[in-house]
Protein backbone atom coordinates (compact mmCIF):
# COMPACT_ATOMS: atom_id res chain seq x y z
CA UNK A 1 0.00 0.00 0.00
CA UNK A 2 2.88 2.20 0.40
CA UNK A 3 3.05 2.97 -2.99
CA UNK A 4 -0.32 4.61 -3.53
CA UNK A 5 0.69 7.22 -0.12
CA UNK A 6 1.93 9.78 -2.37
CA UNK A 7 -1.23 10.73 -3.74
CA UNK A 8 -3.58 9.86 -1.21
CA UNK A 9 -1.73 11.17 1.95
CA UNK A 10 0.15 13.67 3.55
CA UNK A 11 0.52 16.15 1.53
CA UNK A 12 3.92 18.56 -0.04
CA UNK A 13 6.74 19.19 2.42
CA UNK A 14 6.44 22.78 1.27
CA UNK A 15 3.40 24.89 1.09
CA UNK A 16 4.01 28.54 -0.18
CA UNK A 17 1.51 30.89 -1.37
CA UNK A 18 1.65 31.65 -4.75
CA UNK A 19 -0.92 34.50 -6.71
CA UNK A 20 -0.89 34.74 -10.49
CA UNK A 21 -2.27 37.87 -11.61
CA UNK A 22 -4.04 37.94 -15.08
CA UNK A 23 -3.67 41.58 -16.82
CA UNK A 24 -4.35 40.35 -20.24
CA UNK A 25 -7.46 39.39 -23.08
CA UNK A 26 -7.44 35.76 -23.53
CA UNK A 27 -6.52 35.36 -27.03
CA UNK A 28 -4.12 36.99 -29.57
CA UNK A 29 -1.49 36.12 -27.14
CA UNK A 30 -0.50 32.81 -25.15
CA UNK A 31 -0.30 34.39 -21.97
CA UNK A 32 -3.52 33.39 -20.34
CA UNK A 33 -3.26 29.70 -21.59
CA UNK A 34 0.53 29.31 -20.28
CA UNK A 35 -0.66 31.11 -16.97
CA UNK A 36 -3.67 28.61 -16.43
CA UNK A 37 -1.28 26.25 -16.99
CA UNK A 38 0.99 27.01 -14.40
CA UNK A 39 -2.08 27.81 -12.09
CA UNK A 40 -2.95 23.80 -12.67
CA UNK A 41 0.54 22.31 -12.00
CA UNK A 42 0.99 24.51 -9.04
CA UNK A 43 -2.20 23.39 -7.71
CA UNK A 44 -1.10 19.36 -8.71
CA UNK A 45 1.75 20.59 -6.42
CA UNK A 46 -0.75 21.21 -4.14
CA UNK A 47 0.47 24.48 -3.30
CA UNK A 48 -1.85 27.49 -1.93
CA UNK A 49 -2.72 29.43 -5.15
CA UNK A 50 -4.65 32.23 -5.08
CA UNK A 51 -5.48 33.93 -9.18
CA UNK A 52 -6.54 37.56 -9.87
CA UNK A 53 -7.91 38.85 -13.11
CA UNK A 54 -7.54 42.79 -13.42
CA UNK A 55 -7.27 44.86 -16.63
CA UNK A 56 -7.93 43.18 -19.77
CA UNK A 57 -7.49 39.82 -17.95
CA UNK A 58 -10.73 40.01 -16.36
CA UNK A 59 -12.57 38.79 -20.28
CA UNK A 60 -10.91 35.06 -19.41
CA UNK A 61 -13.44 34.66 -17.47
CA UNK A 62 -16.13 35.67 -19.29
CA UNK A 63 -19.13 34.05 -20.17
CA UNK A 64 -20.25 32.88 -23.68
CA UNK A 65 -16.78 32.81 -25.67
CA UNK A 66 -16.91 31.98 -29.32
CA UNK A 67 -13.58 31.12 -30.57
CA UNK A 68 -14.51 29.94 -33.86
CA UNK A 69 -14.06 32.82 -35.99
CA UNK A 70 -9.99 32.87 -34.88
CA UNK A 71 -9.29 28.98 -35.01
CA UNK A 72 -8.63 28.25 -31.40
CA UNK A 73 -9.53 26.57 -28.68
CA UNK A 74 -12.26 28.31 -26.31
CA UNK A 75 -10.00 27.34 -22.92
CA UNK A 76 -12.49 28.99 -20.65
CA UNK A 77 -14.40 26.30 -19.01
CA UNK A 78 -10.88 25.20 -18.00
CA UNK A 79 -11.31 27.89 -15.81
CA UNK A 80 -14.23 25.93 -14.40
CA UNK A 81 -12.19 23.11 -13.27
CA UNK A 82 -9.90 24.65 -10.56
CA UNK A 83 -12.55 24.23 -8.05
CA UNK A 84 -11.58 20.37 -8.53
CA UNK A 85 -7.72 21.53 -8.26
CA UNK A 86 -9.17 23.21 -5.12
CA UNK A 87 -7.79 26.51 -6.80
CA UNK A 88 -10.69 28.50 -4.93
CA UNK A 89 -9.76 31.76 -4.31
CA UNK A 90 -10.22 33.70 -7.42
CA UNK A 91 -10.20 37.71 -7.05
CA UNK A 92 -11.61 39.82 -9.88
CA UNK A 93 -10.89 43.46 -9.45
CA UNK A 94 -13.68 46.20 -8.95
CA UNK A 95 -12.42 48.92 -10.82
CA UNK A 96 -11.64 46.74 -14.25
CA UNK A 97 -14.93 45.16 -14.45
CA UNK A 98 -16.55 48.12 -14.22
CA UNK A 99 -14.63 50.18 -16.69
CA UNK A 100 -15.58 47.28 -19.26
CA UNK A 101 -19.38 47.45 -18.02
CA UNK A 102 -19.07 43.77 -16.54
CA UNK A 103 -20.97 42.51 -13.68
CA UNK A 104 -19.60 39.40 -11.68
CA UNK A 105 -22.74 37.37 -13.12
CA UNK A 106 -20.98 37.90 -16.82
CA UNK A 107 -18.48 35.16 -15.66
CA UNK A 108 -18.09 31.88 -15.85
CA UNK A 109 -16.81 30.84 -12.23
CA UNK A 110 -17.80 32.43 -9.18
CA UNK A 111 -15.63 34.68 -7.45
CA UNK A 112 -14.51 37.49 -4.68
CA UNK A 113 -14.90 41.04 -6.59
CA UNK A 114 -12.17 43.57 -4.60
CA UNK A 115 -11.53 47.02 -5.26
CA UNK A 116 -7.47 48.06 -6.08
CA UNK A 117 -7.01 48.52 -1.91
CA UNK A 118 -8.33 45.38 -0.72
CA UNK A 119 -6.36 43.44 -3.54
CA UNK A 120 -3.15 45.07 -2.64
CA UNK A 121 -3.47 44.13 0.93
CA UNK A 122 -4.17 39.94 -0.17
CA UNK A 123 -0.95 40.61 -2.54
CA UNK A 124 1.22 41.90 0.14
CA UNK A 125 0.72 38.62 1.73
CA UNK A 126 1.79 36.48 -1.18
CA UNK A 127 4.87 34.50 -0.78
CA UNK A 128 5.09 34.63 -4.98
CA UNK A 129 3.68 36.95 -6.77
CA UNK A 130 3.37 36.32 -10.87
CA UNK A 131 2.66 38.60 -13.21
CA UNK A 132 1.02 37.80 -17.05
CA UNK B 1 4.75 7.45 -33.09
CA UNK B 2 1.94 6.53 -34.97
CA UNK B 3 -1.03 3.58 -34.66
CA UNK B 4 -2.18 1.90 -37.57
CA UNK B 5 -5.97 1.45 -37.95
CA UNK B 6 -7.88 0.22 -40.97
CA UNK B 7 -5.14 0.89 -43.04
CA UNK B 8 -4.99 4.86 -41.76
CA UNK B 9 -2.37 6.01 -39.81
CA UNK B 10 -3.58 8.16 -36.62
CA UNK B 11 -0.05 9.99 -35.63
CA UNK B 12 0.79 10.23 -31.73
CA UNK B 13 3.08 11.72 -30.06
CA UNK B 14 6.77 10.15 -29.03
CA UNK B 15 4.87 8.79 -25.42
CA UNK B 16 1.85 7.41 -27.19
CA UNK B 17 -0.72 10.19 -27.17
CA UNK B 18 -2.82 10.74 -29.83
CA UNK B 19 -2.77 14.33 -31.30
CA UNK B 20 -5.64 14.42 -33.36
CA UNK B 21 -8.57 14.10 -30.42
CA UNK B 22 -11.13 14.03 -33.18
CA UNK B 23 -9.66 10.73 -35.06
CA UNK B 24 -10.44 9.20 -31.42
CA UNK B 25 -13.07 6.11 -31.83
CA UNK B 26 -13.42 2.96 -29.52
CA UNK B 27 -11.71 0.60 -31.81
CA UNK B 28 -9.08 2.63 -31.89
CA UNK B 29 -8.75 2.76 -27.75
CA UNK B 30 -8.42 -0.38 -27.73
CA UNK B 31 -5.87 -0.86 -30.06
CA UNK B 32 -3.97 1.58 -27.93
CA UNK B 33 -4.67 -0.22 -24.65
CA UNK B 34 -3.06 -3.50 -25.97
CA UNK B 35 0.10 -1.78 -26.77
CA UNK B 36 -0.14 -0.81 -23.04
CA UNK B 37 -0.61 -4.72 -22.13
CA UNK B 38 -4.28 -3.17 -21.25
CA UNK B 39 -7.30 -5.86 -21.66
CA UNK B 40 -10.03 -3.22 -21.90
CA UNK B 41 -12.78 -4.67 -19.41
CA UNK B 42 -15.71 -2.77 -18.50
CA UNK B 43 -14.11 -1.78 -15.31
CA UNK B 44 -11.31 -0.22 -17.64
CA UNK B 45 -13.92 1.74 -20.00
CA UNK B 46 -15.87 3.12 -17.06
CA UNK B 47 -12.79 5.06 -16.25
CA UNK B 48 -12.05 5.90 -20.00
CA UNK B 49 -15.43 7.26 -20.74
CA UNK B 50 -15.05 9.54 -17.17
CA UNK B 51 -12.30 11.09 -18.34
CA UNK B 52 -14.01 11.75 -21.97
CA UNK B 53 -16.64 13.38 -20.24
CA UNK B 54 -14.16 15.36 -18.08
CA UNK B 55 -12.38 16.57 -21.03
CA UNK B 56 -15.55 17.78 -22.69
CA UNK B 57 -16.55 19.54 -20.04
CA UNK B 58 -13.52 21.31 -18.94
CA UNK B 59 -11.19 21.01 -21.88
CA UNK B 60 -8.19 19.29 -20.04
CA UNK B 61 -7.08 16.19 -18.68
CA UNK B 62 -6.96 15.71 -14.92
CA UNK B 63 -4.24 15.34 -12.87
CA UNK B 64 -3.99 12.33 -11.27
CA UNK B 65 -5.13 13.52 -7.75
CA UNK B 66 -8.20 15.50 -9.35
CA UNK B 67 -9.45 12.38 -11.57
CA UNK B 68 -9.49 10.54 -8.18
CA UNK B 69 -11.56 12.97 -6.25
CA UNK B 70 -13.75 13.49 -9.03
CA UNK B 71 -14.79 9.71 -9.63
CA UNK B 72 -14.86 9.63 -5.98
CA UNK B 73 -17.61 12.07 -6.20
CA UNK B 74 -19.68 10.49 -9.22
CA UNK B 75 -18.54 7.00 -9.01
CA UNK B 76 -18.11 6.15 -5.16
CA UNK B 77 -15.24 5.83 -2.80
CA UNK B 78 -14.38 2.26 -3.76
CA UNK B 79 -13.52 3.29 -7.29
CA UNK B 80 -12.61 6.82 -6.41
CA UNK B 81 -9.21 5.64 -4.54
CA UNK B 82 -5.51 4.90 -6.03
CA UNK B 83 -5.18 1.72 -5.23
CA UNK B 84 -8.52 0.62 -7.68
CA UNK B 85 -7.21 2.98 -10.44
CA UNK B 86 -3.87 1.58 -10.38
CA UNK B 87 -5.07 -2.02 -10.78
CA UNK B 88 -6.87 -1.09 -13.91
CA UNK B 89 -4.04 1.07 -15.23
CA UNK B 90 -0.51 -0.22 -13.53
CA UNK B 91 1.57 2.99 -15.17
CA UNK B 92 -0.91 5.47 -13.91
CA UNK B 93 -4.64 5.74 -14.31
CA UNK B 94 -4.29 9.34 -15.71
CA UNK B 95 -1.26 8.49 -17.86
CA UNK B 96 -2.26 5.63 -19.84
CA UNK B 97 -6.49 5.81 -19.09
CA UNK B 98 -6.23 9.40 -20.83
CA UNK B 99 -3.70 7.59 -23.75
CA UNK B 100 -6.42 5.31 -24.46
CA UNK B 101 -9.20 7.87 -24.07
CA UNK B 102 -7.33 10.01 -26.91
CA UNK B 103 -7.09 12.72 -24.56
CA UNK B 104 -3.56 14.92 -24.07
CA UNK B 105 -1.06 14.42 -21.50
CA UNK B 106 -2.37 15.31 -18.23
CA UNK B 107 -1.75 19.09 -17.21
CA UNK B 108 0.40 19.14 -14.17
CA UNK B 109 1.01 15.09 -14.14
CA UNK B 110 3.52 14.26 -12.10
Amino acid sequence: MDDFDEFDGDGPEVVKRFMYVNRRAPYGTVYALECLETILIAAAFEQDVSVVFMDDGVYQLKKDQDTAAIGMKNFSPTYRALEGYEVEKLYVEKESLEERGLTAEDLVVPVKVLNSAELQEIMAAQDVVLSS
Amino acid sequence: MSYMYNGTEIAADEEGYITEISLWNKDLAELIAQDENIDMSDDHWEVVNFLRNYYEEYQIAPAVRVLTKAIKKSLGPEKGNSKYLYELFPYGPAKQACKIAGLPKPTGCI
